[in-house]
């Protein structure tokens, strides 16, 4: 082998390992995750968890589907309302914007992405609550969660959809524009196509981000166990369940939550799996 | 410059994206706003440099922000060279295996969607106890780092993505080898990608409450070395917020100097970055 | 290949060295106590912990949180010297000892805005159980009763079944809520609401503005003073717990947590306190 074949053999070796680490990282968490819901899952069985039924741990009952409802559809309510905002405003930065004003704009997005939830959750508990209670009480609801959640999310969405537009190579851009095209015609020829994988990414770090989100949602979405059947009507989701219950559970309680994150992890597996479905191969 | 044709959907893309910009601009007043009216009186110079009392309704954060900011080392320290090798793998080398590359992009897209508070329990587990390094800024600081890195690593992947596929081949054409291409080709070209990444990154940490309080631990004294518990801003304004009664205003406070410190922290992220630029213009 | 092996182990020595230091103890008092459990205590064991450094130099205390369940398992564990539980030992944990530190009385809260100045035990319970659905049934103004409640588990709550013999189960709540201030925060933001939490808490949020007012109970007031007096009928001690108190750290430092010279934490804290008898 040559030297320089060599070396680049010891470099690719090195990125494969990191690679490595990162996603073994994941499967620790798993295994972590398994061992700590094991006990409750050999006892009761998976079914237990996820038929419909009552969610009361210290009397035996553990479904869990009522708040993996809560959480896929305050997620949704979120991403309806943050996916367009936050796409509109990369666009807004890069195509309309002085380049003077959307580096502000961008630099006021950094800080709002780094605002702890809790101060989001306290903002949303003090301001929002009370607003939608005037509509409908009791205010804390799945309407009020995917408000703030979808503020919450917001400024990724919103930097990593422009990083994707930016990262457009200009020439496209430049070509289509060149033909005539006016904005939206550039877009859609040029900026999407080439952007896309990286949009749908930005889209499913937001859906990540909203799903996991914990500390602002037992603030604002009334942490009761049921069902919605109305956008008005207070929900729990799986990761409030884990941070309301956690502190004081013992025993196969505590491990019930944990199967509460196994389940989450488990949603966002399949939420994943099919976005790289649809997602295009990167060329 | 773009050409304009006023077709329909021109004016609604216009207008409703400038809509959407105005928005987060009102957001933004509206939450910094709340946070000025409740917590800027509360703020100076003695409230940076001494210590808490009352639990933190009086006295200031100084331990705080030491131990905050040494969270954010060991974080960054750890989470940069692993994204950057795993987003380097990723968008360089995984053609030849796409299975493989494919696997670990699904693995971060999965670790990005797990909940903070199962980090939190995670990192109890693993780092403190399994690790034995205790309550403690290092435990914490690894933590942060396993929930920022799929962050870190898909923003560098689509930056070095983004450079034109002609840098690699006119390296290729001049015989450089594929490690040097990297080193000194794509990685300087990826810097501002890196710096969206770090930016994005260090916002989720600086945020992150949960993931703390069972890792880095509730303890506000002056940290002593990385092995000290120390109690890091969000985790103070939590407490200040949720359970400490008449902590509002110390809270509103703290959220402040958070932001201050993140402002902070992107300006100068871009500054090096435009210095970097500029010097790579220069020798152009 | 030995000097190889040899780095980690020193490495490795450096990690357990600071561990092994703690399991020394020497006299005069040094030495590490870890003390975790709940995050309703933490606040005031902190404050403690501050002034038992100040009298002992050699001693750190560190507290951390994670909520009374966590008290209980880390004494059972080990893992601290000293738990935190912000409420009764249960009967399965009678092996651990406890020591009251303070105490802290449970209120009934409403919207300040909200006429009635008194409910019923009855009363209560009917809406806790969904029976009673408009403030105009229990003499207020027309309008739907918001219940708010607090999650399974917290000892809040079990106290709060208990009094009332009411189960978590029937009761029929629309929002429900984890700790103190966020039940005040959302009872002040809903005019129609109801809700408990701890009287200490209460009654400053009210003293200072919070739109929020206390219901007495058994025609009793929900005051700090009453609940110190042993009047009022809903209470519980906040506990200090261990396995074993033959350490003489451990046994000073909850010598010291009972003792006169921390009363001033406690109220400070919005706690009740507790004087030994």
């Amino acid at each position: 082998m040559s030297p320089s074949l060599k070396s680049e053999a010891r470099w690719i070796l090195v990125l494969r390992s990191s690679a490595v680490c990162s996603a073994l990282l994941l499967l620790l968490i798993l295994a972590f995750l398994c061992k700590e819901s094991w006990p409750v899952l050999r006892e009761k069985g998976l079914s237990a968890f996820i038929y419909p039924g009552a969610w009361s741990p210290r009397e035996g009952e553990y479904s869990l589907l009522a708040m993996l409802m809560g959480t896929l559809s305050v997620t949704a309510g979120a991403l309806l309302i943050a996916t367009p905002l936050g796409l509109l405003t990369a666009l807004c930065c890069n195509y309309y914007m002085p380049p003077r004003l959307a580096s502000y704009l961008k630099r006021m997005l950094e800080i709002l992405s780094g605002i702890p939830s809790v101060v989001y959750g306290f903002w949303g508990l003090t301001e929002i609550v009370p607003l939608v209670n005037r509509i409908h009480p009791p205010g804390a609801s799945l309407l009020t969660g995917s408000i703030v959640l979808a503020i919450m999310v917001l400024p990724t969405l919103a930097l990593m959809a422009d990083a994707s537009i930016v990262s457009v190579p200009t020439q496209a851009v430049k070509g289509a524009a060149a033909l005539g095209l006016d904005t939206w015609g550039v877009f859609r020829s040029a900026v999407w196509p080439a952007a896309r994988p990286g949009l749908m990414g930005a889209v499913l770090l937001a859906t990540g981000r909203a799903l996991g989100e914990t500390m602002a949602v037992i603030m604002i979405c009334g942490n009761i166990v049921q069902v919605p059947t109305s956008i008005f009507d207070p929900v729990r989701t799986l990761t409030a369940n884990i941070a309301l219950e956690m502190a004081y559970a013992m025993n196969f309680h505590r491990s019930a939550l944990f199967v509460s994150g196994l389940l989450l992890a488990f949603c966002i597996a399949i939420i994943v799996s099919l976005a790289s479905l649809v997602r295009p191969r990167h060329a | 410059m773009l050409r304009r044709t006023s077709s329909l959907q021109e004016s609604l893309l216009r207008s409703s994206s400038w809509a959407a910009a105005a928005f987060v601009f009102g957001i933004f007043i509206l939450i910094i706003g709340s946070m000025l009216w409740h917590g800027a009186g509360l703020l100076s110079w003695e409230f940076l440099t001494s210590e808490p009392l009352q639990s933190g309704r009086r006295g200031g954060i100084a331990p705080i922000l030491v131990s905050t900011i040494l969270i954010l080392l060991v974080c960054m320290v750890t989470a940069v060279p692993l994204g950057l090798g795993t987003a380097l793998l990723l968008s360089e080398y995984s053609s030849s295996k796409p299975s493989f590359g494919n696997f670990v992009r699904w693995c971060l897209d999965l670790l990005a969607g797990i909940p903070s508070i199962v980090f939190g329990l995670f990192g109890n587990a693993f780092f403190c106890k399994v690790l034995g390094l205790g309550f403690s800024i290092l435990s914490g600081g690894l933590t942060l780092a396993c929930m920022v890195l799929p962050i870190l690593i898909r923003a560098l992947e689509e930056g070095l993505r983004a450079i034109p596929q002609d840098y690699r081949r006119a390296a290729a054409s001049l015989g450089l080898p594929r490690h040097a291409t990297l080193w000194s080709i794509l990685l300087p070209a990826a810097v501002p990608a890196l710096m969206v990444g770090l930016i994005l990154g260090l916002g989720r940490a600086i945020a992150e409450t949960a993931a703390l309080i069972f890792t880095s631990g509730y303890v506000d004294r002056m940290p002593e070395s990385l092995m000290d518990s120390g109690r890091s801003l969000s985790v103070h304004i939590y407490d200040l917020s949720m359970n400490v009664s008449g902590g509002d205003k110390s809270a509103y406070a703290s959220s402040l100097v958070l932001v201050a410190l993140l402002f902070i922290i992107n300006i100068s992220a871009s500054m090096l970055a435009d210095r970097h630029l500029k010097s790579r213009l220069d020798l152009l | 290949m030995r000097t190889r092996l040899l780095t980690p182990f020193t490495l490795l020595l450096f990690l357990i060295l600071p561990h092994l230091s703690l399991a020394v103890e020497s006299s005069p008092l040094s030495g590490k106590l870890v003390i975790t459990g709940s995050s309703t205590v933490a606040p005031l064991v902190l404050e403690v912990g501050k002034r038992f450094e100040k009298a002992h130099p050699g001693v750190r205390v560190d507290v951390q949180t994670g909520g009374s369940s966590r008290g209980v398992a880390d004494v059972r564990q080990n893992l601290a010297d000293i738990g935190m539980v912000s409420r009764a030992l249960n009967p399965d944990e009678q092996e651990l000892k406890a020591f009251p530190i303070a105490l802290d009385g449970i209120s009934i809260i409403l919207h300040k805005n909200n006429p009635l100045v008194s409910l019923s035990e009855e009363q209560i319970v009917g809406i806790y159980r969904g029976q009673i659905k408009n403030w105009k049934d229990v003499g207020g103004k027309d309008g739907p009763i918001t219940v708010v409640n607090k999650a399974e588990g917290r000892s809040t709550l079990e106290l709060f079944e208990k009094y009332f013999k009411i189960k978590n189960s029937e009761i029929k709540s629309q929002v429900i809520i984890g700790d103190n201030e966020q039940g005040i925060k959302t009872i002040a933001g809903n005019p129609g609401s109801i809700g408990y939490v701890s009287i200490g808490t209460a009654e400053f949020a009210a003293g200072n503005g919070v739109p929020i007012k206390l219901l007495p109970l058994q025609g009793i007031s929900a005051t700090v003073e009453e609940v110190k007096a042993g009047k009022y009928p809903l209470s519980r001690p906040l506990n200090l717990v261990t396995k074993d108190n033959s350490k003489a750290l451990a046994r000073s430092f909850l010598d010291f947590a009972q003792s006169a010279g921390v009363e001033d934490l406690v109220k400070e804290q919005y706690f009740v306190t507790f004087s030994k008898k």
